[in-house]
């Protein structure tokens, strides 16, 4: 809410010298946001003084009429000679007071004023209007001040015209609408700098009757949606009286654009007392007014022009001919004040916040008294704002105010709160003595009835707000001041550390960020295309993806099924600025819903714990979201330097980083050929451990290379983090001091013959004297005959409680070797 | 003594004579210093100090001398034989020694060669702060707890207060799935409501994670950030416990100057609420308040939500966004560098922040 320091004023007795950082302070510590500060006195900068003008002569010959003036502008200009200046308005006459820019001024848009030449005149300066003096829309003329305003040609123009004024953007919490006018921020603000406070809404007003007789009935239907509606008729208004200058200001200072005055005074009064209103043209009214709830097919056009249809919960104000208002929202353009009203209906009503804040958003209609209604307005003040709009329409517009208050009140006093007297010491941690407890909860209007240790607290009508004793309690800690709560440290609770998944996902990023590849956090939206590149079967239970009501972006509406759309994205991104060799990693949830339909959730209560029955039924539409790792590698995996050649990146780099994630999770990987999108068909792993999937990893396939523009080759890991098993125990390992005996076996085995199997078959036939085995060299050639390989190892035996022999080596190599040929049909290379 | 198949040449006995004995020495120490490789000084050995150099040929005539001149002419050869030994040992060490010191400096590299055969890996600065967080509450007793990312909409507004019409819900920037009631999570709060639906007090915890708000990329916002809040919850705690540990926390990340402001906001799950700022003197425009989290004492009615009686127990809460933190920590000023994935930015930051 922008509201003027002069507007404050008037409520409170602001010391005369009140700085703006002091008032900030001061709203800062009452829980207002101030955005910002305008200080108007330099939106027009240089010399802008009052004139007096004292010769016009009309030029002619030129598309519009034109005067060349001089006006007195006392001394300002140095020399006390009259000023020329050449001006475009009429409204003026010899001896007008009027505002001047004199040369090296700058108005508003940082538009300088100079002297120059213009219509065959020199014009050193300008006669300014309220639009280019940015205070208002007016642009009709030049301000003519009032004959009798206390300036002389020369003073200083901006106390006369309010340019003098600082402006306050305030930004208000969601649950103090009161807070959004004068009277509310006058209240909270004289109480922090101990001044007095004038009441706005403190003045008398003429009360209404529920079945007024001007003429029109107002039938109420709903009265929770509606519990209070007031109306007042104002007769023979001037159509073209305009809206006083200082109300014009004031309401283009607070952000308001300046209509005509009906609307005006409406607005005026919902910024000063923070009542919404609305004003109808009474003459184009037919019959009684009723408020209800909207009927189906009701269809209303608002006085922006655009035609809505009506939801039943919407409230509406209706006349013989159908919906003339969509309640507290918007009025209709049927009986929008215009050009030619006389006759106005003025309506101050209280609404339902909850219904009013659903119309707003079903019709996308979020406007000030929306704001206002859905934060809560003060349900005794219909009648007051009644009379104080009507009393500036009659001042201002002329006309005669009607006799007949129209008063509908079903308004339900709140209820009172019992707050236990130490309750707010025993919330903040600060010793508040009963005395003082009572003293600020007073201070916030409400009255209290000390019983006992109890305090019973009436909030006052403007506070909707309290409700819970907490809510009490805030205003004590905030109007005590939230800087006088100490700073003690909680006692200490027995935690049990991080959780072995945390643990696991912490190490699995630092080993592989060690290995060489970057941590991205890349977004979770992606493209149905984006499982088509990937060359996703129409079946892969990734293609069921959760979809987004309200994307940010049309062509990204789903949820990632996978971590690897967003980054091989990522990747793209890098290799398009520059980069040649690329290794990304990300860790991060997946989502996963199921195919199956799910039921629709239960409500659950709010007042009391679910019960876990409806708790697991309501979480059944949660879809499961399970920590996967995956990384990307493409160009060198090692580089090229002054040392040599380098190693483009391939599969065995996915493979390696598979094996990097499992050893650091604690867990023995199994790696299998499979067939798998979005990777190569024949450089493809699966990934298990303990037989249970785990992930995938390999080659990209070329055409998912090509389709999402990665270079051919680019290698790819991922591995569901939460499918992995806790880590097993580790048996204390034996550490052997005896030397041990190595043997080289070389086996040759049919060319498909997986080096994984050969290798296990090795392993278990060689018992527990095996301490390694590793394979050194895989040879094909025209020797070993077609189809066939050569796979070389080097085994390590090691006993832990003696010298191996010759014999015990040689034992356990056959042994070996006689599995791998029972398992896979290996043969001794050279046997 | 004399051998007799030794044939004896009196022109050789001038071989004992001193001068003859001086010369020999000179041009010995003149061979080896002349030799500038062990190979040299292997040769020059052979030729001063083998069986035919002329000191050995000189002991030989010792024999055809008479008794007398025996003793003297014995001396004189082993003098100066010791004498062309030494000067071999010496330079023979010498020349080892620039050996040594040839094959080292041979073997002399270029220090400040590159040396990244390997490409250069990174963390993301943000888990590493989140971690870095964590770490700090969990050594002050507090637990990490992790939570779905899309939601349940009771655990992300209800439960927490957040009534269907409360106005905070409508300018949360929920994003809404085509699954009823499942929602984005707008902050990690839905993970506190878990923790105290399924545990009785004492709690403390402290939930980080990703957070969603329909927001579009700029420089200062993201649909996607992230957020660590933490929760209090057992009995006696106060406002003043909160602000103990917000002071806490600030000054463990900021450094010892950090100091925090509380003030008056409003959050539904939190009752009396504030927004806290820092005080951070390394501004980069100057040392200032920097808006930091929101906290307040958890709401009465979101306990009794949760199945906690709040007559027996309070609690606090308090959350920030890491993104921001990290922004102001570091002195980023795009959010573009933080979501894009370029390897540049994590590269900077290597392992920690």
């Amino acid at each position: 809410m922008l509201v003027p320091l002069s507007w404050l004023r008037e409520a409170v007795d602001l010391p005369a010298g009140i700085s703006p950082a002091e008032l900030d302070e001061a709203f800062t510590n009452l829980g207002v946001e101030v955005e910002s500060v305008t200080d108007l006195a330099a939106s027009v900068r240089g010399p802008l003084v009052v004139g007096r003008v004292l010769t016009i002569e009309e030029l002619t010959g030129f598309k519009k009429p034109i005067r060349y003036c001089t006006v007195d502008v006392g001394a300002a200009n140095g020399t006390g000679e009259p000023q020329s200046i050449v001006c475009g308005a009429r409204n003026f006459a010899v001896d007008d007071l009027v505002v001047v820019i004199l040369p090296g001024g700058v108005l508003p848009g940082e538009f300088t004023i100079g002297a120059r030449k213009t219509y065959g005149r020199m014009s050193a300066g300008m006669i300014c209007s309220a639009r280019e003096l940015g205070l208002g829309e007016d642009h009709s003329g030049i301000i003519v001040l009032p004959a009798d305003v206390a300036a002389a040609p020369g003073d200083d123009a901006r106390p006369v015209v309010g340019l003098d004024d600082v402006v306050f953007d305030l930004s208000v919490t969601p649950d103090r609408g009161y807070q959004l006018s004068v009277r509310g921020l006058g209240r909270e603000l004289a109480r922090a700098l101990g001044v007095a406070y004038h009441d706005p809404a403190d003045r008398p007003a003429t009360a209404g009757t529920p079945d007024a007789s001007a003429g029109r009935r107002i039938l109420v239907e709903d009265t929770a949606g509606c519990d209070r509606f007031s109306a007042r008729l104002v007769t023979g208004v001037d159509p073209a009286a305009p809206s006083p200058q200082w109300m014009v200001r004031r309401l283009t200072h607070a952000g308001v654009r300046p209509i005509s005055l009906p609307v005006d005074v409406t607005n005026y009064v919902m910024l000063e007392l923070g009542q919404p209103m609305h004003a109808f043209d009474a003459a184009r009214l037919t019959g009684d007014l009723v408020v209800r709830r909207a009927r189906e097919g009701e269809r209303l056009t608002a006085i922006d022009h655009v035609e809505r249809a009506l939801s039943t919960e919407d409230l509406v104000i209706c006349d013989d001919t159908g919906v003339v208002s969509l309640a507290a929202v918007m009025g209709g353009e049927t009986t929008e004040v215009g050009d030619g009203t006389t006759d106005v209906l003025f309506e101050a009503a209280h609404w339902d916040p909850a219904s009013i804040s659903r119309t707003a958003r079903r019709h996308r209609m979020l406007s000030e008294a929306s704001k206002r209604y859905e934060r809560g307005v003060d349900p005794a003040l219909t009648l007051v704002a009644l009379q104080r709009a009507v009393d500036l329409l009659v001042e201002y517009g002329g006309g005669t105010a009607g006799a007949a208050v129209v008063d509908v009140d079903h308004v339900v006093p709140a209820e009172t709160v019992l707050l236990p007297a130490d309750l707010p010491s025993r919330v903040a941690g600060v010793d508040y003595p009963v005395a003082r407890v009572v003293e600020l909860v007073e201070a916030v209007g409400a009255t209290v009835a000390v019983d006992g240790d109890v305090l019973a607290v009436t909030p006052p009508s403007w506070r909707p707000d309290l409700t819970d004793p907490a809510d009490v309690v805030e205003e004590v800690v905030r109007l005590d001041g939230y800087g006088n709560v100490p700073s003690v440290l909680p006692p200490v609770v027995a935690g049990n550390g991080l959780t072995v998944a945390q643990r696991r996902r912490r190490s699995v990023a630092r080993a592989l960020a060690e290995a060489g590849y970057v941590e991205v956090l890349s977004y979770p939206f992606v493209s149905p295309e984006s499982f088509d590149a990937l060359g996703l079967p129409a079946d892969d239970p990734r293609r069921t993806a959760v979809r987004l009501a309200n994307p940010l972006s049309e062509r990204e509406p789903l949820l990632r099924t996978t971590l690897l759309p967003p980054l091989l994205a990522t990747v793209r991104r890098n290799l398009a600025r520059g980069q040649r060799d690329v290794a990304l990693f990300e860790v991060g949830l997946v989502f996963r819903p199921s195919a199956e339909p799910v039921a629709p959730p239960p409500v659950l209560p709010v007042d009391h714990r679910p019960s876990d029955a409806d708790l697991v039924a309501a979480l059944a539409v949660v879809p499961r979201q399970p920590y996967r790792v995956a990384a990307v590698i493409t160009g060198e995996a090692e580089r090229a330097g002054w040392w040599g050649t380098g190693r483009a990146a391939d599969w065995t780099d996915a493979l390696e980083a598979a094996r990097l994630v499992a050893r650091t999770a604690g867990v023995t990987l199994t790696v299998r050929a499979d067939r798998h999108a979005p990777w190569h068909p024949g450089r493809c792993a699966e990934l298990t451990v303990d037989g249970v999937l785990v992930g995938h990893a390999g080659e990209l396939h070329p055409e998912v290379c090509q389709a999402l523009e990665l270079p051919r080759g680019t290698a790819a890991l991922e591995m569901e983090l939460s499918a992995l098993p806790d880590r097993e125990p580790v048996p204390a390992p034996v550490i052997s001091t005896y030397p041990p005996a190595l043997i080289d076996v070389a086996l040759l085995v049919d060319d498909a013959t997986p080096a994984g199997d050969v290798e296990s078959a090795l392993a278990a036939g060689a018992g527990e004297l095996l301490e390694s085995i590793r394979l050194f060299d895989v040879f094909r050639g025209e020797q070993l005959g077609a189809g066939r390989k050569s796979l070389a190892y080097k085994l390590s035996f090691r006993a832990a409680d003696r010298t191996l022999t010759a014999d015990d080596a040689v034992g356990a190599r056959d042994a070996a070797v006689a599995e791998a040929a029972r398992r896979v049909g290996a043969t001794l290379r050279g046997a | 003594m004399s051998y007799r198949n030794d044939p004896y040449d009196p022109k050789e006995a001038t071989l004992l004579d001193p001068a003859s004995l001086d010369e020999a020495v000179t041009a010995a120490e003149k061979a080896f210093t002349a030799a500038s490789s062990p190979d040299e000084l292997a040769a020059a050995r052979v030729a001063h100090l083998g069986d035919r150099a002329p000191v050995l040929l000189a002991r030989r005539e010792i024999g055809a001398l008479p008794p007398h001149a025996k003793s003297d002419a014995g001396k004189r050869v082993n003098a100066a034989r010791t004498a062309i030994q030494s000067a071999y040992d010496a330079r023979h060490v010498a020349l080892e020694a620039a050996e040594r010191q040839r094959v080292l400096d041979e073997e002399s590299v270029d220090v400040t060669l590159p040396t990244d055969r390997r490409p250069l890996g990174a963390r993301h600065p943000l888990p590493a702060l989140i971690e870095r967080i964590c770490d700090l509450f969990v050594g002050m007793g507090y637990e990490v707890v992790d939570g779905p990312e899309a939601e349940s909409s009771w655990f992300n507004f209800d439960a927490l207060n957040i009534g269907p019409d409360n106005p905070v819900r409508g300018e949360m920037d929920t994003f809404y799935t085509e699954t009823p009631d499942l929602v984005l999570r707008t902050h990690t709060s839905p993970g506190q409501v878990r923790t105290m639906l399924n545990r009785t007090p004492p709690i403390a915890i402290i939930c980080p994670g990703r957070v969603y708000r329909t927001d579009e990329l700029d420089a200062t916002h993201s649909p996607v950030f992230h957020q660590v809040e933490g929760l209090v919850v057992a009995e006696g705690i106060t406002m003043a416990h909160l602000r103990g540990t917000l002071d806490h926390f600030a000054r463990a990340i900021f450094g010892p100057d950090a100091k925090t402001r509380f003030r008056p906001h409003y959050f539904p799950f939190t009752e009396p609420s504030a927004e806290f700022d820092i005080w951070f003197p390394e501004h980069r425009d100057g040392a200032r308040w920097v808006e930091w989290g929101g906290c307040g004492m958890v709401n009465p009615r979101v306990l009794t939500a949760c199945g906690i009686d709040p007559r027996r127990y309070s609690g606090f809460a308090f959350g920030m966004g890491i993104d921001r933190s990290l922004m102001f920590q570091q002195g980023i000023s795009d959010f573009h560098d933080i979501v894009e994935g370029d390897v540049r930015f994590s590269r900077a930051y290597g392992m920690e922040v």
